[in-house]
């Protein structure tokens, strides 16, 4: 599997609406510590380190 | 004159002269300098082998203080092999129950269940002087059956010029100075090696700002034999904490206090006592009775030379490399450093095999160097973090590791000392077997149950051809040849699994350090020739 950049997500903007407002009421720090535990549930569930790699890569 | 530089746990090798301090200035085979885990085990297993090997060591016996407390498999393996092991399992502490807890929760706990059909548990705490002591019999049991070893206490390396074919040493002992020449010397003499400094040579890595309190508590009560390791405990103001068990009713404690300490303050033994006793009340309120044995502040670095080997100069164990103690890969790695040697000098001096041998010495145990500092600095920064960020995401980590199996794969307190595999070096391979990753080319063998006793029984000198199912070789094809030729008709379900996969037989050749050459699918004698050219250097 390769690194999926087209648009993948049903109702995008209701996506989005929920990632926002899951930081709401949220210290910076409690919105780092958030983001950071998001970012290890998803790369666990994506697994896949070449997949990994090209995200790390496509966000940097 | 000889300056005691530290205590001694009990004297091994009192100093008595020697008759190479009268007269001319001899040469010997082999000189070893430092008589730790190291020297010792390599000094056993060249002398066993029947090359003369003398050790230099600028005291009597071990040293006391803040050792390697934790011995892996590989090591009980290769000690066994030394006649050394029995006691060392016998006098350590298996445990197998872990916690591991964050600020004033247990995040979780672990059970290390020892998997079956190998001879020794995957790791035992054992205090460093009892190692050394128990390496020290055995090589007493070898003189007696005919090693040719020496150990002379009491000689302190003071100068030394390495040309090309030898080395020349100077050597001070409380009856004065005397000189000797050695052809190899190998220098096991630990982190700050005389050797090293006398030869003017670098040793390059990673300073971690850090300071660690060690305190080893005997107590008086019962107290589980488990391994506790906090990370921000919210007792004692320190980073991380870590509990386990030795010997004697000893437990080893460890906190990490930060850079910028007052040591002597620290070093109060009413200052320790008050952490300790916040620790060992966390969990049930109640101080145990307990005395402080030996506390001691540490700071450590990761760093190497660039080559193990300078000429007829060795270096092995912690002379060579340094890493952080987690994951105890200090005396593990320079034990598997003295048995990667051993064989190989033999070979050499006995003319079985070319000098080009010893130069796979650095390469390999480089690699395997490179590899325990990179899993040392890797468990230093997950427990130290760096950055800002960088401390988000451990906390991230052990925040989610209380709900999730994913997340406590990655707590990193340590990675326990496994032997490093020697891929893709010239000197290993075929592979025809498509049998199991673990047995590949360059790994050490695994045990497995081979009729009433183990396999690395079995692997105990020499290279070995060992065949697994299927017909054993025909002698006539492997005469002539430096290995011994082992056939197993029918392997032990673990033997199976281990070195066969989905195999019906197979061929492997084994170094005499037990670690993988090649393997086969049947016997080919041309193609187990041409591997042990290969594994000799000869090509």
């Amino acid at each position: 599997m390769s690194l999926i950049l087209s648009p993948n997500i049903p109702d995008p903007d209701g996506f989005y609406e929920t990632l926002i407002n899951a930081h709401e009421g949220l210290t910076k720090d409690e919105s780092d510590a958030l983001n950071a535990r998001l970012i290890l549930i998803l790369a666990n569930h994506i697994g896949d380190r070449a997949v990994l790699a090209a995200a790390l890569k496509a966000a940097s | 004159m000889v300056a005691q530089r530290y205590r001694t746990a009990s004297t091994l090798y009192p100093y008595s002269r020697s008759e190479d301090q009268d007269g001319s200035v001899q040469r010997h085979p082999v000189v070893v300098v430092g008589g730790g885990p190291v020297g010792l085990g390599f000094a056993l297993d060249l002398g066993q082998r029947g090359t003369p090997v003398l050790v230099l060591d600028d005291h009597e016996g071990p040293g006391l203080g803040s050792k390697a407390i934790c011995f892996a498999k590989r090591t009980l393996d290769i000690a066994h092999r030394l006649g050394a092991g029995v006691s060392m399992v016998d006098k350590g502490v298996v445990w197998n129950v872990g916690k591991v807890f964050y600020r004033d929760g247990k995040l979780f706990e672990f059970n290390l269940l020892p998997e079956d059909g190998h001879r020794h548990p995957a790791f035992i705490n054992l205090q460093q002087p009892y190692f050394e002591e128990y390496l020290f019999a055995a090589i007493k049991r070898a003189k007696a059956d005919g090693a040719p070893i020496e150990i002379r206490g009491g000689n302190r390396l003071t100068g030394l010029d390495a040309q090309d074919d030898h080395v020349r040493l100077d050597i001070d002992t409380p009856d004065g100075p005397y000189s000797i020449e050695a052809d190899w010397l190998i220098a096991c003499d630990g982190v700050r090696s005389p050797v090293r400094d006398l030869m003017g040579l670098s040793f390059d890595g990673r300073v971690f700002e850090d300071n660690f309190l060690i305190a080893d508590v005997k107590m008086k009560a019962p107290f589980p034999t488990e391994r506790w390791f906090w990370f921000e405990p919210p007792f004692a103001e320190a980073q991380s904490a870590l509990l386990h068990k030795q010997p004697d009713g000893i437990w080893r404690i460890d906190f990490q206090l930060g850079w910028d300490i007052d040591r002597e303050a620290e070093l109060d033994p009413a200052r320790i006592r008050t952490r300790i006793d916040a620790m060992l009340s966390s969990q049930t309120g109640d101080v145990p009775a307990y005395e402080l044995d030996w506390t001691s502040i540490y700071t450590f670095q990761c760093r190497r030379m660039s080559s193990f080997r300078h000429g007829p100069v060795f270096f092995a164990g912690d002379s060579a490399h340094q890493v952080s103690p987690f994951g105890a890969r200090g005396a593990n790695s320079g034990i598997q450093d003295a048995e990667n040697l051993a064989w190989k000098l033999h070979m050499v001096l006995e003319g079985q095999a070319d000098q080009s041998l010893l130069e796979t010495y650095s390469a390999e145990r480089g690699c395997a160097a490179d590899e325990n500092i990179l899993n040392s600095s890797r468990a230093t920064d997950f427990m130290t973090p760096k950055s800002d960020t960088s401390k988000v995401f451990r906390n991230a980590v052990l925040d989610l590791a209380r709900d999730h199996v994913f997340a406590r794969q990655l707590v990193n307190s340590g990675r326990l000392s496994v032997p490093c595999t020697y891929d893709d070096f010239p000197s290993f391979g075929e592979d025809t077997l498509n049998g199991p990753e673990q047995t590949r080319p360059g790994a050490s063998c695994t045990d497995a149950p081979v009729d009433d006793g183990f396999l690395l029984d079995q692997l105990n000198a020499n290279f070995v051809l060992l065949s697994i199912s299927g017909d054993a070789p025909e002698a006539s094809d492997l005469s002539g040849n430096l290995f011994k030729s082992l056939h197993v008709a029918t392997p032990s379900p673990e033997l199976a699994a281990r070195y066969l996969g989905d195999a019906h037989q197979a061929v492997y050749l084994i170094r005499p350090d037990q670690h993988i050459v090649a393997r086969w699918s049947s016997f080919d004698a041309a193609a187990v020739a041409r591997a042990l050219r290969n594994a000799l250097g000869k090509d």
